[in-house]
């Protein structure tokens, strides 16, 4: 029986959630490719370079916020429900969270669009960071505030889904996906009050007036605290994937229940503490400080490295069940075409990558050459623009035929659309990281100036120019390729025919039962998750506050 | 709990990576001494900056090799650096003031290790040395409006002889 069939209900959220993901992927993916054209200086016709900071902005805020985070909601939902096998306990409570979310998002998303409409009286300039003093008109922050608080109240989804199912089994481990949605949430919940306080407290009341000033340095510590464990908050569902489908998707088993356990653990203690690894180039926050974040953040390299080993070992598993031999030759067994499993593995391939560049820029003095450079996007289009996204869309092939009960359409342009957004992000990502490391800056609708020349360390400037537009272009190919294969088979696909996806997970070679119960205690990692914040951040924190909350204050700057 | 051989290797392994990069980094800074830009330039009123030694921005000698240089960084020029080069002479040690009168800038010296954020109300303090004349570029790598992109400028390190007679 197919999901849909089990849980119509849920199966619906599920598709609300996945629709607005995707549609909100395919704008913020065209904006992506004007960029790519625009500031190479390829093609500048669709916008202007005033302009190109909207379409900077709907393009971080469409696919860094409501991309990512809608998917995870539609993921996150079936996990929970599929692993405790019951339904979440009220509709009308999730509608209320997914409307909440939607209605953030579209409030947000339409007064960043008004930026590229001169008649309209509001906009949003102010990119995904949204530092003050640059202010936005107040419905982008108020549009925030609803989205980060629909969030919370999916996470109470969940938790209480969980609850009812702890009353009726008091005895058994939270099973495997249950328990990666409930420490995500967890970590969602303690670094999303960053946020939400800088929102709030300071960034709302001072848009619309009742307060007069802001501490950009405070406010921009604050999105930072938020700012890194956002990024786990995306790549989370991803690991969530790869770790309780991908292997079987391999033809294979999960390696080990007890490390995939530790491994959310750890990201639930180290992902906030290191927010500071996002300012190692700022004024006003004490070295000791920065270092601690960055010896955090290399810690934090662990559970990442754990995930690498796990998920390897179960494909390889998977790979010799399906007759595969040799030390490397098991590889060629593996199911390449595919579509849900290629693009898992290649988005996991990715992800090695750009771990390493992300290691660059975490050592604090190396920082120096890197940060604010064309390096950094160049590093998080390989985590969250390959390893989030491709891993969300691949598991959309295995997942939509089961929400919907449809067959998968075009199966054909679905087995290819994996490698071209591989080939894509192998262009646009490599020309980045090079750019990068030739002083050239990200942010720019036009890295091009009289005063300064660029010298490319490894390659020519206008060879990288080429690249990166390129592979913009693949890019959005391929995003193109997925969204004809995805509401293909939503909207045309028939009933009728029998699905060749099922959603049974086989049981882990090593299963909770070799783990420790202590690792399900979460509210003890949820104290020492606190503690380790207060380490991090109180004594800066207070610094900041203690010549008073709004100075040194700036009032506020429309862009 | 069972964990695989091979994966307690290769936990191992990834915990020495990781001590051994905490290393490299304590060893840059201890060892060829680059230090963080940090809180020892202190808080302004980023409103009043006239009243303080940004209301006049630029170079000035303080010692036999050392120079101090403030910068105000603005919507969307560097003072000094973008009308005129910042001039500096070789063989020299600087130190940088940067501060923002407006919004969050960045500062960047395209090809060195000179690059830290322009936020308004702080004061970023970095000492770095010119060893050979060169020319560099300036660039904001912070998005500070409409006009970012366009927000640039120049450092000259002139030949040591050269600099007095300029009387800059």
């Amino acid at each position: 029986m197919a999901y849909v069939d089990e849980f119509p209900t849920d199966a619906r959220i599920i598709r609300w959630n996945l629709l607005v993901a995707f549609t909100a992927l395919g704008i913020g993916g065209l904006f992506g490719m004007i960029q790519a054209l625009h500031r190479t200086g390829v093609f500048r016709g669709f916008v202007s370079s005033a302009d190109y900071y909207s379409v900077l902005t709907g393009h971080g805020v469409l696919l860094a916020l409501f991309f990512t985070i809608f998917a995870l909601c539609g993921l996150f939902t079936w996990g929970v429900t599929r692993s405790l096998d019951r339904p979440l306990p009220s509709v009308r409570f999730s509608m209320t969270w997914f409307g909440l979310m939607f209605v953030g998002a579209l409030m947000a998303s339409v007064t960043i669009l008004g930026g590229l409409v001169p008649s309209m009286p509001f906009n949003a300039d102010v990119l995904y960071t949204f530092y003050a003093p640059m202010q936005a008109h107040p419905a982008f922050y108020l549009g925030l505030v609803f989205f980060i608080v629909g969030t919370w109240l999916a996470g109470f989804d969940w938790f209480r889904t969980y609850w009812r199912w702890r009353g009726d089994n008091p005895d058994e481990r939270i099973p495997l996906q249950t328990f990666m949605v409930l420490v995500t949430m967890l970590m969602w919940y303690i670094s999303s009050a960053g946020v939400a306080v800088e929102v709030l407290f300071f960034l709302l009341p001072w848009s619309l007036g009742i307060i007069e000033s802001v501490d950009p340095l405070l406010t921009r510590t604050l999105f930072w605290y938020f700012g890194h464990p956002v990024v786990y908050f995306w790549l989370m569902p991803a690991y969530f994937i790869w770790y309780t489908v991908l292997p079987k998707l391999a033809g294979g088993r999960l390696f080990s229940d007890p490390l995939a356990r530790v491994v959310f653990v750890l990201f639930l203690l180290l992902s906030t503490p290191v927010g500071f690894h996002h300012q190692y180039t700022d004024p006003g926050i004490p070295e000791g400080f920065k270092f601690i974040a960055m010896t955090n953040t290399m810690f934090l390299l662990l559970p990442s490295f754990l995930t690498a080993f796990t998920v390897v070992a179960s494909i390889e598993h998977g790979a010799r069940q399906r007759g595969g031999e040799g030390r490397l030759g098991w590889l060629r067994k593996l199911p390449w075409d595919e579509p849900a499993f290629a693009g898992c593995a290649l988005a996991g391939l990715m992800f090695a990558a750009g771990g390493f560049s992300g290691i660059i820029n975490a050592g604090m003095n190396i920082n120096y050459l890197v940060h604010n450079t064309l390096w950094v996007p160049g590093h998080f289009h390989l985590t969250v623009g390959t390893a989030s996204a491709l891993t969300f869309m691949a598991i959309g092939y295995w997942l939509f035929p089961q929400i919907t009960g449809k067959r998968l359409r075009f199966r054909s342009i679905a087995t290819v659309q994996p490698y071209v957004w591989f080939v894509g992000m192998t262009l646009m990502s490599n020309a980045m990281h090079r750019a990068g490391l030739a002083g050239i800056p990200r942010r720019t609708a036009e890295p091009q100036y009289d005063a300064v020349t660029f010298q490319g360390v490894v390659g020519g400037v206008s060879e990288m120019r080429l690249q990166i537009a390129l592979g913009g272009v693949f890019l959005f190919l391929g995003l193109m390729l997925f969204l004809i294969v995805i509401f293909g088979t939503w909207l045309g696909g028939s009933s009728n025919d029998s699905l060749r996806v099922n959603g049974t997970i086989p049981t882990p070679l090593s299963g909770p039962e070799h783990s420790p119960k202590i690792l399900d205690n979460l509210k003890l990692w949820t104290a020492i998750a606190l503690v380790l914040i207060v380490l991090a951040y109180g004594l800066p924190l207070s610094a900041m506050v203690a010549d008073g909350l709004f100075a040194p204050g700036s009032p506020p700057i429309p862009v | 709990m069972e964990i695989h051989r091979y994966e307690k290797i290769w936990t191992a392994a990834a915990l020495l990576l990781i001590v051994g990069l905490i290393a490299t980094v304590t060893y840059g800074a201890l060892g060829p001494g680059v230090t963080m830009v940090d809180d020892s330039g202190g808080t302004i009123d980023a409103g009043s900056l006239g009243e303080t030694e940004f209301g006049d921005p630029g170079v000035s000698q303080v010692g036999e090799n050392q120079y101090e240089v403030y910068v105000v960084a603005r919507q969307f020029l560097f003072q000094p650096g973008t009308t005129s080069p910042i001039r500096v002479p070789a063989n020299s040690e600087v130190t940088f003031y940067i501060t923002s009168a407006d919004v969050v800038h960045g500062f960047e010296v395209a090809g060195t290790n000179i690059n830290v954020m322009a936020v308004p109300g702080q004061v970023a303090e970095i000492t770095v040395r010119f060893d050979e004349p060169a020319q560099y570029g300036i660039v904001c790598h912070e998005y500070c409006g409409a006009g970012h992109h366009t927000m640039a400028g120049q450092l000259v390190v002139v030949p040591e002889d050269e600099y007095d007679t300029e009387g800059s």
